[in-house]
């Protein structure tokens, strides 16, 4: 998907052109604000389709900015960027009103498939699909059924969970880290390759019968499902 | 200040000096008391004298009439230490008597009552006396009075007790308030003197404790604990400092010298993407371990641990169990988790989970049984085991493999170290300690054990059903369990 307004709200000039540069390459549209309340300003005014605000700011810190946007009925999706490192700074970023967070020093990769994950969600309170497809790739989160070509796919609990977040996000990337979020609820660093692991046992059952491939790694990012056809 | 203004600004000799005049004082309300009720035996012992001297006038004077009662009155008086004695007629003349300025009011009423008087006819100067007053039938007044003298000796006597006892008291309590002060200003001043030396950098010094268990050893010995805990952090600070020194600059020089290589070397296209990929994923491997570090030296600075939460162990090692189970396939291990229900610990499911997850890892990574000696009883398996011991929580990872020998135990529980033949395997070193760290954060352990053979690591946390959090349905299991 690409298209997407993003504010960028860094007081480090250097990373915030940085990240300009890098979303509008990614085919993005990118603005900067130096400032918390230039950059609150600015997500006020324009209607962006999300925001990425670090943590420590001048005038108006990252957690003030957001509470404050959501004060205003402002939804726009907001990913928190910090330096700081306690255990619970992720909670607070998130309880502030913040809509995911990401500790410095960070994988551009990462910021990007999160960013886009964020804006692709929609307004909150709209109704979840009940059925998602990719394809002739069919999940039904009522009956927790998986078929593909009609064809009945038995899947594990985990591994039907993290089959529903890729096709949540069909077309997006979602990273390693996102996916060990969402399915398994774990922020920590596994050290290990584990993630890679369960998606391969994932791709054998969904992939393998079939000629074309709709789990696709992309290198040096994550995973991405979508339909080869198109 | 001087060595005298010390000694007298010291609490305790202030102390001790309040302490003396409150005894001072309850030693005169004392000599008071005695002294008011010796006077007041005295008064009741002259009254009834007068009272029977004056039964012996009035007969005199029922039975012959005032003429007599003047002459007796007139004899009397006249003995040596005789009472003092005044008649008069209905309109105050005396008749008889050897007293001569009294207060004419007196003999208005009759009754007891002291009176200053001087002797007639003498110049003498005034005196006190107890009189009595009595009226005849007639309208004739007796008096009849005995002298205070013996009553203000005994008040001289009582005042001068209380003078002595003030002046014993003064220097009893100076002398001891001296003594006590300067004991413990002593003690003080040594202590001073340990603390600034302790300050001035010398860690190891400990204020002195003189063994008489007193308030003032208690005081040092507390201070001592604080300062033991307080080395141990300048310790541990130290070794995190030089750990992070040597762990973090070994790769920040690898990774500058692969950048400068590629840049010095040149190559095509491919060959920088190469090096700089390489770059990237040396960078990764950096903020990985600075981050395992930085968890560590928060924990063991026994740092916030964020939000706690009820946790159920056993759910953490399935759920860990779960995510590893294809890591475990993949190395051809098999992955077990025996967990009981209802393990309820407070704390923080992120750094649990992680330190869960470190410890399955490496149970993966090192477990794996030697290929070459594969005796019968080893079997290539990793089991979780989330059991209760006693009042804690048990989470036990054991392997197959190596295990480690019991003096180095202790040792790999250390950041940074990776024993001999494991150098060649991935990881930062860091997985066992950060466990470690993160148990110590909740008040548990992390030991080692032989699962002979292979190695048993068992991560202790203090349950939390003494105190039933609300939302526990599994509760009554538990409890049944722990009385069994």
């Amino acid at each position: 998907m690409s298209d997407m307004r993003i504010l960028i709200i860094e007081d480090d000039r250097d990373a915030a052109a940085y990240l300009a540069k890098a979303f509008r390459e990614a085919g993005h549209l990118a603005d900067q604000a130096n400032d918390g309340v230039t950059g609150y300003d600015l997500a006020l005014e324009g209607a962006y389709d999300a925001a990425v605000g670090v943590r420590m700011l001048p005038k108006m810190d990252g957690l003030t900015l957001v509470g404050a946007l959501r004060e205003q009925k402002n939804e726009t999706p907001v990913l928190i960027l910090s330096a700081l490192g306690q255990v619970d700074d992720r909670v607070k970023g998130l309880r502030a009103g913040g809509d995911d967070y990401l500790s410095k020093p960070y994988a551009f990769s990462e910021l990007l498939a999160r960013v886009e994950a964020l804006s692709r969600r929609g307004p909150k309170g709209a109704p979840e699909e009940t059925v998602l497809r990719v394809a002739d790739l069919v999940l039904d989160r009522l009956s927790h059924k998986v078929t593909r070509r009609a064809e009945e796919i038995v899947l594990q609990p985990r591994e039907f969970r993290l089959l529903e977040y890729l096709m949540q996000n069909a077309g997006k990337v979602v990273t390693r880290t996102m996916l060990l979020e969402h399915v398994w609820d774990y922020h920590f660093d596994p050290q290990t390759n584990v993630i890679d692991v369960h998606v391969s046992r994932l791709r054998a059952k969904i992939d393998r019968d079939f000629d074309a491939p709709l789990l696709n790694t992309v290198r040096g990012a994550g995973y991405m499902i979508r339909d080869g056809a198109r | 200040m001087t060595a005298l203004g010390k000694l007298f600004g010291a609490t305790a000799f202030r102390l001790a000096l309040a302490i003396l005049l409150l005894s001072a004082i309850g030693a005169g309300i004392v000599l008071t008391v005695i002294a008011w009720q010796v006077v007041s035996v005295v008064d009741r012992e002259i009254a009834r004298t007068i009272d029977v001297e004056s039964q012996g006038l009035i007969d005199a004077f029922d039975n012959a009439g005032i003429r007599r009662l003047e002459a007796v009155i007139e004899a009397r008086k006249r003995e040596p230490g005789a009472s003092l004695y005044l008649l008069t007629n209905p309109i105050g003349e005396p008749l008889a008597g050897n007293v001569d300025q009294i207060p004419t009011e007196v003999l208005l009423h009759p009754g007891f009552v002291p009176i200053m008087y001087r002797g007639s006819g003498s110049s003498e100067r005034g005196r006190q006396a107890l009189v009595g007053v009595y009226i005849l039938p007639g309208g004739f007044r007796l008096l009849i009075g005995h002298d205070l003298g013996d009553r203000a000796r005994i008040g001289k006597v009582m005042v001068r007790a209380l003078a002595i006892s003030l002046v014993f008291f003064a220097v009893l309590g100076a002398v001891g308030a001296l003594f006590v002060a300067r004991r413990v200003l002593k003690r003080i001043d040594d202590i001073n003197i340990s603390a600034q030396g302790i300050m001035a950098g010398d860690l190891t010094r400990r204020l002195p404790v003189s063994g008489s268990g007193d308030e003032l050893d208690r005081l040092a010995e507390g201070l001592n604990e604080m300062l033991g805990r307080i080395s141990e952090l300048m310790t541990g600070l130290q070794e995190v400092s030089d750990n992070i020194a040597h762990d973090l600059r070994t790769p920040l020089t690898r990774l500058r010298n692969h950048a400068e290589a590629a840049l010095a070397f040149g190559g095509d296209a491919a060959a920088y993407r190469q090096a700089l990929e390489k770059t990237i994923e040396e960078s990764d491997q950096l903020i990985r371990v600075f981050n395992a570090l930085l968890l560590i030296a928060r924990a063991e600075a026994g740092g916030d641990l964020g939000p706690l939460q009820p946790l159920d162990i056993g759910e953490a090692a399935r759920s860990v169990g779960e995510l590893y189970e294809p890591i475990a396939e993949e190395e051809g291990l098999v992955l077990t988790v025996r967990a009981e229900d209802g393990l309820k610990v407070r704390g923080n499911r992120e750094l649990i989970g992680q330190a869960i997850a470190n410890l399955v890892d490496n149970a993966l990574k090192y477990g794996s049984p030697n290929k070459d000696a594969e005796d019968a009883g080893a079997k290539p398996d990793v089991v979780i085991t989330a059991e209760r011991t006693g009042r804690s929580v048990s989470l036990m990872v054991a392997d197959r493999g190596p295990g480690i020998a019991p003096a180095d135990r202790a040792r790999v529980l250390d950041r940074f170290v990776r024993l001999e033949g494991s150098r060649s395997r991935p990881g930062s070193g860091l997985g066992l300690s950060l466990a470690a760290a993160v148990a110590r954060m909740h008040g548990g352990t992390v030991d080692l054990e032989d699962n002979q053979p292979g190695l048993r690591v068992r991560l202790t946390l203090p349950a939390t059903d003494e105190r039933p959090q609300s939302l526990v349905p599994a509760q009554l299991v538990l409890d049944d369990r722990a009385a069994r």
